[in-house]
């Protein structure tokens, strides 16, 4: 197979370098122009060309959940997107969360429930908390393990992770009923 | 990655204008596939068509009483679609047992079927594989073969299918629909997905011009007795050793139509027309359930360590049986198998 490697680098080194693309993102609420090479994921787009290193390469490939973040709203695997296929997208990255010195609920929550040890997938378990509370389909313990289950936590910090998600989960509920009460 | 170019479809047509003057594109839509395979070599096209701003993303009634979704349908949408909850809990069941809330949000309808086997020496591109490197030989066989298939295999290929919401789509009896140059047509989900035999590089009989536009399920969707039992390695968030999508349409007691469709164990979703018909007319008895299940198994054989998913597969489609005959088909949160 050392063969078949070397045939496809000296088609890729025959191939002219497609051009580089202008992409619109919004980031965190602010306009980010990029000219960047159509191979450039979102998670390499974020981290340097935007020196926004809050989102974590774990394993590139899907299967780890640290780079997780908000896509028009929605929870994705910011390493296998394309920054070119999202332009004109709204991206929330961990960045983005707290307002000044307020942090967001489920990142005040998850100091609260001591829910990370060395917090390298502590920004995809964040960004990912946030789109299941979106969503709206979680109302278990057990449902919240499974629509979690795309962010593994290598300390294993998993009880403590869900406790903080109930803990907004509930104080959401009880917002809601109180702006019903109003 | 190596590098490739980069172009948008406008259209349908224009899609399928790209893709046939240029074989070594390759449409793009979610990516959670292609791009994890290109990132390991494996996938080397010449420049992707991004096809995710192509209208093919509503949910709609059919006129026969059935639902065509189109193809760039988010799985998670699709999963969570009132219509789809309602009518087909068995496709929604099978989505939501697979992959990761993250990528389901990502990943499209159509691009599920085409998503590629997760055999390891597939993606080791230092090792022979006949699927990746046609002619080069099988790893599998003879090798690490734990998560092989059981049945429909060749000499030259044992990977499996790794979708679940195609075992769904199998058992309901969709439909495929697909443009290319010479038109639309339409296939029996039967027929997507191939054996492989000895061109085991090709996955599904879309021929390299098309383009999937949609999925149609008819009617009938087996609401009340249906099941989708997943066993796997641990209980979330990992691929099929087996899996078995059950639908029964039961009076009385008595099968009047039997859906049986296996993940895990073959080339591509496993039915067993033989199997489903000795269900139909029998009573829900568990005799009747394990002779159905040693009827779909009865070619099946291991290849070493992947010899314990027999065994699995007659235990889990006994399992399958019993919980959809009883209207009570495994949750896919709790994960306690009744």
């Amino acid at each position: 197979m050392a063969q078949a490697s070397s045939a496809a680098r000296q088609e890729t080194e025959k191939a002219p370098t497609p051009a580089k693309m202008n992409v619109s993102l919004q980031v965190n609420g602010v306009e980010r122009k990029l000219t960047i090479a159509p191979w450039t994921t979102l998670l390499d787009a974020l981290r340097i060309y935007l020196d926004l290193t809050g989102t974590k390469k774990g394993c590139d490939h899907g299967q780890c959940g640290a780079c997780t973040v908000l896509v028009d709203g929605r929870r994705i695997n910011s390493c296998l997107t394309l920054a070119v296929m999202k332009d004109g997208a709204q991206v929330t990255t961990i960045e983005g969360l707290a307002q000044g010195s307020t942090l967001h609920p489920i990142q005040q929550a998850f100091i609260e429930h001591d829910a990370f040890q060395c917090g390298y997938c502590t920004p995809g378990q964040i960004c990912s908390a946030i789109g299941l509370i979106a969503e709206g389909r979680a109302r278990t313990a057990d449902e919240i393990r499974e629509l979690m289950s795309g962010n593994i936590c290598r300390c294993g910090a998993y009880p403590n992770i869900v406790a903080a998600i109930e803990q907004v989960m509930a104080g959401k509920g009880a917002e809601k009923s109180a702006e019903v009460g109003r | 990655m190596i590098n490739f170019g980069y172009t948008r479809a406008s259209d349908v047509a224009d899609a399928v204008s790209q893709i046939a003057a240029d074989p070594a594109a390759k449409f793009i839509a979610g990516g959670t596939n292609l791009i994890d395979l290109m990132k390991e070599n494996v996938a080397r096209p010449s420049r992707l068509i991004d096809i995710t701003h192509l209208p093919l993303n509503k949910i709609e009634e059919t006129k026969d009483g059935g639902l065509r979704i189109g193809a760039l349908v988010p799985n998670s949408d699709l999963a969570y679609h009132p219509l789809i909850e309602a009518r087909y809990p068995l496709l929604a069941s099978a989505i939501l047992a697979g992959a990761s809330q993250q990528l389901r949000n990502m990943a499209s309808t159509g691009g599920n079927l085409l998503q590629r086997t997760r055999c390891f020496y597939f993606y080791d591109t230092t090792t022979p594989c006949n699927k990746r490197e046609p002619g080069s030989g099988c790893s599998a066989i003879g090798g690490i073969n734990r998560g092989h298939a059981i049945l429909g295999t060749s000499e030259h290929c044992i990977a499996t299918h790794p979708s679940d919401m195609c075992v769904a789509l199998a058992a309901l009896e969709a439909r495929v629909l697909a443009t290319g140059k010479g038109g639309e047509r339409s296939m029996m989900f039967a027929d997507f997905h191939r054996l492989p035999g000895d061109t085991p590089q090709i996955d599904s009989t879309l021929r390299p011009d098309e383009i999937i536009t949609a999925i149609e399920l008819p009617p009938k969707g087996f609401a009340d007795n249906y099941t989708y039992l997943k066993i796997r390695d641990r209980l979330s968030y990992a691929f099929a050793l087996v899996s078995i999508a059950v639908g029964l349409d039961i009076e009385g007691g008595t099968i009047k139509e039997a859906r049986l469709a296996l993940g895990g164990v073959a080339h591509k979703p496993w039915r067993d027309p033989e199997a489903e018909a000795q269900l139909n007319g029998a009573t829900a008895t568990r005799e009747n359930f394990l002779r159905a299940a040693d009827k779909i198994l009865r070619d099946a054989h291991g290849f070493g360590h992947n010899d314990f998913k027999i065994e699995l597969a007659r235990r889990g489609i006994l399992r399958a049986l019993a919980q959809a005959a009883r209207g009570t088909p495994q949750s896919q949160a709790d994960k306690r198998i009744r």
